[in-house]
């Protein structure tokens, strides 16, 4: 051992001490082993750490991709119309790998949304998500743990709604080269049948991941037209004339009104209530007018002195029977919130009942009025989504019709159908009149912007009965931004009435 | 064990010491089918079909592997039976991950250059089992290897750096790291140097307090590698080799000494060092602040950066891992080949896959510091510990460095990472220790070459 070191020792010491043997060593050399132990352990303790312990935190930060990635990685479940899906997934082949494809995009915009890689969900791509992108618990019931074990992921389901395919598309065409928006719905059930607004975009251009999307983005987004906004659910119009429904049914049961024909003594011109603005009325006869007689052809005078009668807390009760005031209301996309305002002087009441003022109201809010009206004074609350399916089409959750309430009596409603069918037959609506079926509708139109400088909007509601059929099959509610609409002519009958018409023939099937 | 006086040229052996080339064919036959069911697992994962190179690949590995066999078989016969299974295995692994990666980046492929520098690795493995019969012989080289290994650590100062660190040496488009082999050749000048003077280093100098310092005429050497480490970090920027370089010194100095003083001084001057560099070297510091806060980047909207990228694979690896071929770890970037090649093994074989990584190289270690302490010679005990060393602490930094327990620093993953040097290193560091090893079993009693 020594001698071993004597070889090379120019060392003079390393022979007087030979104390560094074999087992000095092989003691230094277990705790150098001791060390490199110490290290492997460090790095495994860190690895569980990593892998195990904090992998959560990491596979949560939003700058990891893989949630992306595994999103993306399979076909979206599609969403269904009538039986067919309006939409499909394209393999681009690239990192983020499924993109979103749609059939008639811009028809069923208002409907489906948006499903980007680069800006997310919207509207229905939105709300349905988890059961499209696979995610949903409900899709895989058996053994979620057995799936994260073996990382398998769920193949998305799909989204059945409530859409009439041929209401929609006649709506489309409808509002086609207008602005406006579509919103009809089942009175008996509250089934959306048809939600279109216009102009519209085909959410295609938003799929993927490109340069071509992101222009598509800046592009829509800089629209004054504002094509991805949907009207049908998302906007507030001042619903003018359409609202007089709402007031006749709060009057109507609060007795204000007794009798429809019996003639009343209401001004014309109408004093507002402690000012000197005198209300007039586009068309002759509204002075004593019976309920009957001012419902068919809009008199102003009439139910802006109705809705004073009846008082801010009827009336604000009504309107909250009917949905307005109610921000809650998911169908399951969110729906902006209607308006009546709850604390007015009688001026303020006088214009909001006849819908000015602060009322304001979505078109799928006018079309509820309406189904109320139809449905025997009692509103459904509408929906969208009927179920959603697994990828084999079982169902795995049912949205269906949800409870119903009294917005008015029985015989108020009966009371209410009558004026509706009148105003289509002798009234302001008669262009809503549908062959081989029964139809009550009501014309309005808003004024708005500052000195009503703005483009008015044309409003139309209507309900339709089919001859030999037991119930109202369909409540539309229709808004036109109408640049040609005069006062003189109620412009909601010109324009908006022929496209409720079509909507509800086509979802009445005639 | 053979009694004393024994050689085991004797005719009539007691008891006939068992030479495990059996267990070794056995391993490396396992280890051969593991890679080759690897690559079909990528190709099935990634197109659905066994790739048509499997045979090829296979066949080639286990050509190979059985080639370093007989030279094991033939001239180092007491060896190591483990040794050379966990290479090839290590190796085939490394293979499968970057052929594995070259699919999702298919305008920088690295498998095929790998696979020639893998078969130049066993080459080098067979000559170095074949050529050197004792390796008690390397000693008369101490001084000639540390010469070179100061040539091919200042080589690369005169090249231009990449990716911020001074390591590489291009001549057309051949380019390799000089450290890497620098390294070995210094594991043997030290061997050798300790071996001469441990006594001195031990026993000599003064005591100052309770810590005996070294005359100068020994602290010379000593200051001189603390120098030469140091001087590597500054002009190379290269904190790894560094970090290596000097602990491999303090290791063998203590397993020489035993002198805990030196272990402290060491620590302290490696201390001062980094904390200086880390200072003023703005490549370094960097490294240190994405170890602190690897996230900074992405709060500060700029995306997450390797580090981040490479944490995020091996969490989404999870314990069993995602499957081979089935990961994002392309996501890294650049270096996902190279020094991050365990976030692919981390993320794809989960917290099983990578634990059986580290317990293969804990292996490979454990079985040089077993042929350590089985030899007499203190020179042939000395290599095998520096050696041993050499891959514990290269595994710890790189392996730390991605994972986020210690500043990263570029380096290449033993076996597993892209990079011809390294590859081509670490056969021969396994050479040496089946060297060794057959040594420490077979030649006890044999006498020191003249």
């Amino acid at each position: 051992m020594t001698g071993d070191d004597a070889v090379t020792g120019d060392d003079a010491v390393t022979g007087g001490h030979a104390m560094t043997g074999d087992d000095a060593m092989t003691r230094y050399i277990r705790r150098a082993a001791a060390l490199c132990a110490v290290l492997l352990i460090a790095l495994l303790v860190n690895a569980a750490r990593v892998q195990v312990v904090q992998s959560g935190t990491y596979e949560e930060n939003p700058a990891n991709r893989r949630t992306l990635i595994a999103r993306y990685g399979q076909p979206r479940g599609d969403i269904l119309v009538g039986g067919r899906p309006v939409t499909g997934s394209r393999d681009s082949g690239e990192q983020l790998r499924y993109e979103r494809t749609y059939r008639d995009g811009p028809l069923y915009a208002p409907v489906t949304g948006y499903a980007s890689q680069v800006y997310g969900t919207s509207l229905l791509e939105h709300a349905a998500d988890s059961v499209l992108s696979g995610t949903d618990p409900l899709l895989a019931p058996l053994l979620p743990a057995w799936n994260d074990l073996i990382r398998s992921r769920t193949p998305g389901g799909h989204a059945v709604t409530t859409i009439n395919a041929g209401a929609q598309q006649a709506a489309y065409e409808g509002l086609k080269g207008k602005k406006g928006a579509v919103a009809a719905v089942e009175p008996a059930t509250g089934r959306i049948l048809a939600l279109v607004s216009a102009p519209s975009y085909d959410p295609a251009r938003l799929s993927g991941t490109g340069s071509a999307v992101a222009r598509a983005w800046q592009r829509l987004n800089g629209d004054p037209d504002r094509p991805m906004l949907n009207r049908a659910i998302g906007q507030t119009y001042p619903p003018g004339s359409t609202f007089k429904v709402v007031t006749a049914a709060a009057a109507l049961d609060a007795g204000v009104v007794r009798d429809p024909d019996a003639p009343t003594d209401s001004p014309d011109p109408y004093r507002l209530p402690e000012t000197e603005v005198r209300l007039t009325n586009e068309v002759e006869g509204c002075a004593d007018a019976s309920l009957r007689h001012a419902f068919a052809w809009s008199c102003n005078t009439f139910f802006a002195r109705l809705g004073v009668q009846v008082g801010l807390p009827g009336m604000t009760a009504a309107a909250a029977r009917f949905g307005f005031n109610d921000g809650r209301l998911r169908v399951p996309l969110p729906v902006a919130r209607s308006d009546f305002d709850t604390r007015m002087n009688a001026s303020q009441l006088a214009l909001s009942s006849i819908g000015q003022f602060n009322t304001r109201a979505t078109p799928l809010q006018m079309a509820t009025v309406a189904g109320a009206v139809a449905a025997g004074g009692s509103v459904r609350s509408p929906y969208l989504l009927e179920r959603t399916t697994n990828r084999a089409g079982d169902t795995v959750g049912r949205a269906g019709p949800r409870g119903s309430r009294p917005a008015m009596r029985v015989a108020t409603a009966a009371r209410l159908r009558e004026l509706m069918v009148d105003a289509v037959r002798e009234g302001t609506g008669g262009n809503a009149a549908i062959r081989g079926a029964t139809v009550g509708g009501k014309t309005g139109t808003a004024q708005h912007g500052l000195g009503n400088s703005g483009t008015p909007y044309a409003w139309f509601i209507a309900w339709a009965q089919a001859d030999g059929s037991p119930q109202p099959g369909v409540a539309v509610a229709v808004v036109v931004e109408d640049a040609d609409a005069r006062r003189a002519e109620i412009s909601g009958g010109g324009t908006a009435a022929p496209i409720a018409r079509d909507v509800m023939r086509a979802a009445l099937g005639l | 064990m053979i009694p004393p006086g024994q050689t085991a040229a004797d005719p009539v052996p007691a008891v006939r010491l068992p030479r495990r080339r059996g267990i070794e064919f056995t391993l490396l036959v396992l280890a051969v089918l593991l890679c080759w069911y690897g690559y079909c697992a990528v190709g099935l994962a990634r197109s659905g079909a066994v790739p048509p190179g499997a045979t090829g690949y296979g066949a080639g590995l286990g050509a190979l592997a059985l080639l370093a066999h007989l030279a094991v078989r033939l001239r180092a016969p007491y060896a190591d039976p483990l040794l050379l299974p966990i290479a090839v295995l290590l190796n085939g692994l490394g293979l499968v991950l970057i052929h594995r990666l070259d699919l999702q980046t298919p305008h920088d492929r690295a498998a095929g250059t790998q696979l020639v520098w893998s078969t130049l690795g066993f080459a080098l493995f067979i000559a170095v089992v074949v050529l050197l019969r004792d390796h008690r012989l390397l000693r008369r080289y101490a001084y000639v290897s540390v010469a070179v290994a100061l040539v091919l650590l200042t080589l690369p100062g005169f090249f231009t750096a990449v990716n911020g660190a001074r390591i590489w040496i291009r001549i057309a488009s051949f380019s390799f790291q000089p450290g890497e082999f620098a390294k070995v050749l210094l594991a043997l000048f030290f061997a050798s140097y300790l071996a001469a003077n441990r006594g001195a280093l031990a026993h000599t100098g003064r005591r100052l307090w309770r810590i005996q310092f070294p005359s100068g005429r020994v602290l010379g050497p000593v200051v001189a590698i603390w120098l030469l480490s140091v001087g590597v970090l500054v002009l190379e920027r290269d904190l790894g080799t560094s970090l290596l370089f000097f602990g491999l010194f303090v290791i063998m100095l203590y397993v020489a000494t035993g002198r805990t003083g030196w272990i402290a001084v060491g620590l302290l001057l490696a201390v001062l060092g980094a904390v200086v560099v880390g200072r003023l070297e703005p490549h370094v510091h960097s490294r240190v602040e994405d170890w602190l806060h690897p996230f900074a980047s992405i709060d500060a909207g700029l995306g997450p950066n390797q580090l981040s990228q490479s944490l995020f694979a091996f969490a989404a690896g999870g314990v069993l891992g995602s499957g081979l071929g089935l990961g994002h770890s392309t996501l890294i970037g650049f270096a996902a080949k190279s020094d991050f090649i365990l976030a692919t093994a981390g993320e794809e074989l989960g917290l099983a896959g990578l634990s059986a990584i580290f317990l293969l190289y804990a292996l490979l270690v454990e079985r040089g510091y077993r042929a350590g302490l089985a030899l007499r010679d203190p020179f042939g005990r000395l290599l095998a510990i520096g050696l041993a060393s050499i891959v514990a602490l290269q595994v710890f930094v790189i392996a730390g460095g991605v994972m986020g327990l210690i500043p990263l620093t570029g380096m290449a993953m033993p076996f597993l990472a892209r990079g011809g040097s390294s590859v081509v290193t670490n056969w021969v560091i396994v050479a040496l220790l089946v060297r060794i090893s057959d040594s420490a079993r077979s030649q006890y009693d044999a006498p020191a070459p003249p």
